[in-house]
Order: structure tokens, then sequence, then C-alpha cells
């Protein structure tokens, strides 16, 4: 048990894939720009190069809404790696975004 | 002063309603009338009622029935059941969903909420939803909305504070778009909806209802509240059938039907006579008596001769339509070949075998198929063991209130138990003699050794009727009516008013009606 998770810690580093992270908002809300300066902050810390961030208006592109079946916003999709896990909300709270959207 | 008085104005001014509540009309035979015209146009109504009460049902056909026969596209908004889901359960009541969907008559959004946990990261909002609804309202100027069921919502999000803000700016924003929305909620313990949504969706509220009693469901609708406007109150039984929802006034409120003076023959030239020339168009008839007495032959021969010019359905809850045709083709009454030529139609159903508003439904559907002027229900006694007596009297009133609406002739038979030998047995024919605007008494009485039935017109409204009391003979032949036939001890029957009639003869007296009164000689059959 302790040798499996050890060996999967191991490997982890090499394997880590790229992070797409897409943030719907609808409009430049301030709660939109807290949320977007919010997942800069996180990124930097935790996923420094590792990552990219695509902001969606979803007053921009309405249909992707129901493509995407966003309800709540500000609401951020992990993208890759798949599976896809989406956390809701402005992002003031890192370790719920951390734990959301499962990045150690 | 002045600005005593502007406060004073101010605060005593209202927000005024306009002086008729626009509204727009469901399709749903039944509902447009019990809501005089329809749900509020432009504003949300709330559907609640427990779960499998038929709320989607509802909403979507308010839905469909708007986009294929008023004009008005509708968006549907589905939290609980996919697109596909939906339509594959509304499909047979013939609502073609997807084919609706490609002509942009109407848009399904099948709106996900993951029940695993979201992580909520802060404050938000439901834009997103929004956005969506939006959208698709916008997508085909849908004119209405269906939320089914957007309480689903409470089980996604945790911030139920955000929520209910969030909800009360969803309920207002709809008002503001101004589409006629229709939100479906799950009956909560105490309250209209598990999460009190009735608080802001005050327009109009409609509560669906599922009892089953003895074994038998029935559906019930109430409109609880409809701001602005009168409405029954009563809860109004409602049915599920191949053609979506039939809601049944439990009568109309006036009585307003045309009174014919048309009369049309009973069959039987004596039984005509007896009523002044036959029934009345369009008007109920109840033939009441025990077993045996002839009720189903007086009912067949109505039925038998309209069914030669116009259309008759006799619906039978006793006997097969095979049966039937055997028994009454022994009176002379050739009812196969009626129902061949489909000038009659005869429908058998036994009467347990439904509820009351199953049974109702189905006679509706068939008058509205068949377009009969003449419908017979024999017996409607035999509806006592599947409802109370109110029930089945608020069922006998609203038929019997179509039927008058429609011009339709109605005969019903009442059957009693045999103690009953007078008709005076109330229970029986379930209390509806004040429905009824002319009532046939079939009697039979045993005299010397033998059973002779008679016949008489308890009431017959709008007619000079005769008073008599008529032997009434059932032969191959036919229904035959004898002229009362006295004797010194009152009126003869049977083989003593044949004995009494030859004596008479042989003593030169006269056969007829009333005869000279002489001391009976009759011994009786032999």
């Amino acid at each position: 048990m302790t040798v499996a998770a050890k060996a999967f810690r191991a490997t982890k580093p090499e394997v880590e894939p790229e992070y797409v992270l897409r943030l719907f908002v609808s409009g430049l809300t301030s709660r939109s720009q807290r949320a977007i300066a919010n997942l800069k902050v996180i990124c930097e810390r935790h996923l420094a190069g590792r990552y990219r961030i695509e902001v969606v208006d979803l007053h921009q592109s309405p249909g992707l809404a129901r493509d995407e079946q966003i309800i709540a916003t500000p609401t951020l999709l992990r993208v890759q790696p798949l599976p896809q896990r989406r956390v809701i909300g402005d992002l003031s709270q890192p370790d719920k975004v951390l734990h959301g959207l499962d990045i150690q | 002063m002045s600005v005593a008085t502007q406060e004073l104005v101010s605060t005593t001014r209202r927000p005024k309603g306009p002086p008729g509540i626009a509204k727009a009309l469901t399709g749903i035979s039944g509902l447009d009338e019990l809501t005089s015209g329809g749900l509020p146009r432009g504003r949300p109504t709330l559907i609640c009622g427990g779960a499998g009460c038929g709320k989607t049902v509802l909403g979507l056909e308010v839905l469909v029935r708007g986009a294929t026969q008023y004009g008005e596209p509708g968006a549907i908004f589905t939290f609980e059941e996919r697109g596909d889901e939906l339509a594959a359960n509304v499909a047979s009541f013939g609502f073609d969903l997807p084919g609706l969907v490609a002509q942009k008559k109407l848009v399904v959004d099948h709106v996900l909420i993951d029940r695993s946990e979201i992580e909520e990261t802060g404050d938000y909002n439901l834009d997103g939803l929004f956005i969506r609804l939006g959208h698709a309202i916008d997508a085909i100027g849908a004119k209405r909305v269906l939320l089914d069921t957007i309480e689903v919502l409470f089980a996604g999000f945790a911030n139920k504070e955000i929520l209910r803000s969030e909800l009360r700016r969803l309920f207002r924003w709809l008002k503001d778009k101004g589409v006629t929305a229709l939100i479906t909620g799950e009956r909560g313990e105490s309250t209209l909806t598990r999460h009190g949504i009735e608080e802001y969706v005050s327009d109009c509220v409609i509560l669906l209802d599922l009892r089953v009693q003895d074994q038998i469901s029935t559906r019930r609708l109430r409109v609880v509240k409809y701001r602005g406007t009168r409405h029954g109150t009563d809860e109004y039984p409602f049915l599920i059938g191949d053609h979506g929802i039939s809601v049944l006034p439990l009568s109309s409120l006036l009585l307003g039907h045309q009174a014919s003076t048309e009369r049309i023959s009973s069959g039987n030239s004596e039984l005509d006579r007896m009523l002044g020339g036959g029934y009345y168009r369009g008007s109920s008839i109840m033939v009441s008596g025990g077993s045996g007495t002839g009720k189903t032959s007086v009912a067949a021969c109505l039925a038998c001769t309209s069914s030669r010019d116009e259309r008759a359905i006799y619906f039978s809850f006793e006997e097969s339509p095979a049966q039937l045709i055997r028994n009454m083709s022994s009176i002379g009454l050739n009812l196969a070949g009626l129902v061949k030529k489909k000038r009659l139609r005869i429908i058998s159903t036994r009467p347990s075998g439904f509820g009351l508003e199953t049974h109702l439904f189905t006679i509706y559907q068939a008058i509205e198929e068949f377009k009969p002027s003449v419908v017979v229900l024999d017996p409607i006694t035999d509806f006592a063991p599947i409802g109370n007596k109110n029930e089945i009297r608020a069922m006998m009133t609203r038929l019997v209130d179509h039927l008058k609406t429609k011009g339709i002739t109605a005969l019903l038979t009442s059957s009693h138990g045999p103690g009953a030998v007078d008709g005076h047995s109330s229970e029986a024919d379930a209390g509806i003699s004040s429905l009824i605007d002319t009532w046939i008494v079939l009697q039979s009485f045993e005299v010397a050794g033998e059973r002779n039935r008679a016949i008489s017109v308890r009431k017959s409204r709008g007619t000079a009727h005769s008073n008599q009391i008529r032997e009434f003979v059932i032969s191959s032949r036919g229904l035959s009516l004898i002229s009362t036939y006295r004797d010194a001890a009152g009126f003869v029957v049977g083989s003593a008013r044949e004995a009494q009639q030859r004596h008479d003869a042989g003593n030169g007296g006269s056969a007829i009606n009333n005869g000279p009164k002489k001391p009976s000689a009759s011994p009786g059959s032999p």
C-alpha cells in the first residue's frame, strides 16, 4: 500500500499534464473580476508554468451556458486533465478551489 | 400640511392591477372553463402536487397546446428528466416534442444539476441559468415557459440564502420578460411546495392531487389561488387520457341549456301517447324499476327507434353487446342491423373496472367521437359500489348537464332492490330524480300466482302526461301497453284481465278503458 502510494507520487511529476482552466463569467462585473484575479493568484502559486486560463463571458456566447451546463456564475471548469471538474463562486477560498479541482 | 397630505397619498396608494387580467388559454378541456379563460398571461403560475400526480404532463400540455393551437412558442426547461425522456413520456398523448422543436415552436433544455458536491468557493449567482433561459426564450420568441421542477436547485446548491434571493430575482425577471411561466413544485409536508416556492409565485397556484380510495385512484385539481380573477374553488377530478389532460368541471354554474320543444318517439306509440307525444329532445329520462320489470326493453326501444334516422350510444353496464343484441332480438328489436350500419354503438363496461371519473371520461369521449343524439346508460345504479352517494350524484349531475348542453336525449335506467316495488327507493337512483325531466316507473305485481308488469309516468316536465298506471306486456312483438281494465276491486292484470275481458265480452259489456265495474268473476290463470 505504502509502496504503491510512493510509486504513484514518484511518477506523478513526469506525467503532470497541462492544466486548462476555463472560467465562465457573466459580464465583467466586480465579482467576475474578483474571480479572475483570485484564479491567477492560485495558479501562479500552485501551477506555475503548467496552466492556461480561458475566460468566457456568457453574455458574449450564451449558447455555451447550455452546452457546458452552466447554472451558476462564476463557474470554473477544469478542461484538462480529464475528467472534467468544476467549482463555482468567486474563488475567494483557495483551499476549496484546490480541492474542487483536485490540484495538489 | 401639504407634506402630510402627500405622505398620506403615497402610503395609501396601492399598486393597481389591470381592470381585467389578461389570460392565456391552456387548451386543456375544463381548465380554461374553471379559470374563466386560462392562466394569467405574462405571469408565473405554480403547479404543485405530490409525486406522480401529473404536474409535468399538465405543464407540457399547456406548452404544446400553446405552440400548436395558439401560435405561442414555448421554452421547456427540465431539471429532472432529460429532453428525450420527456419526449418519450408524452409521446403517448400525441405530443411530438422533437417535431415541434424541429419546427422551432418549442425549445427543450435539460438543466443538469450535478448532485455530487460542487465546491462553492465564494460568492456566486445564477446568471448562468438566467442566460440560458433568456437565450432559449429569445431564440424562438417563446411566449410560454415551463420550469420543471426548479426546486431541484435546492439539492444542487448549498447556499440557500443565495438560492432564495436568486429565485426571487428569477420570477421577477420572468414577469419582466412578459412570458406566461409555469413552475412545477413538489408538495411539502405542511407547505404547498417543499421549499416554499409559493412565496415567490403569487399570481396563480394550482394544486394537483392523486388519491386512492377503495383501490380506485382519482386525480384532482384545485385552483388554490388566482389573483384578480373569479375561479372555481372546488376540487375538480381530472384524467390523463389518450389526448392529455381533461378536467371535469362539476357542473356548469348556470342552467343555460336550450329547451327544445321537439318531441322524439320513445319507440312505442302507446308510451308516446302517455307522455303526450314522446320525449322532449335533449331531455333526460329515467326509467326505474326492480329487476325484470323491463327497463332495458324500454331503453332499447328508444335506442332502436332513434338510431334508425339518427345515432345512439347504448352504454351497458350489465350485458355485453352480444347479449344485449340477442335479448332484444327476442322482443323484435333488431339492434345488430343498426350496429352494422354504424347508427348504434353498444359500449359495455363493468362499473367496478374503473373509477367514476374514468367512466365519465370514457362516456364523454365516446359521445365526442360518435356524436349521437340519444344516449342510454343502463343501469346507473351499478355505480353504487364504486362511489358514495354524493360522488355518484355529482357524476350524474355533470353527465346530465353535459348531455343537456349538447342537446342529447339521455335515458338512464335505475334498478331497485326486489323490496322496492313501488319505485320509491331513492337510495338506488343515486338521488338524481331532481335532475330528471321524465321519470318512468316500472313495477311488477304478483297477483293470483302470476307476475305482471305495469308502467306509469311519475313525472314529465312540461308535458301533459297520463296519470294512469298501465299494464305493460313484453312479447316477441315488442312492448305493448294495455288499457287499464278495472273490475270492482280495482284494476285487473294478466290472465285475470283476459278472463274479465272475455266475461265482459260475453255479457255484452265494453272492454275499453275504465269500463263498467262489474263484480269480479275471474278465476285467475288456468
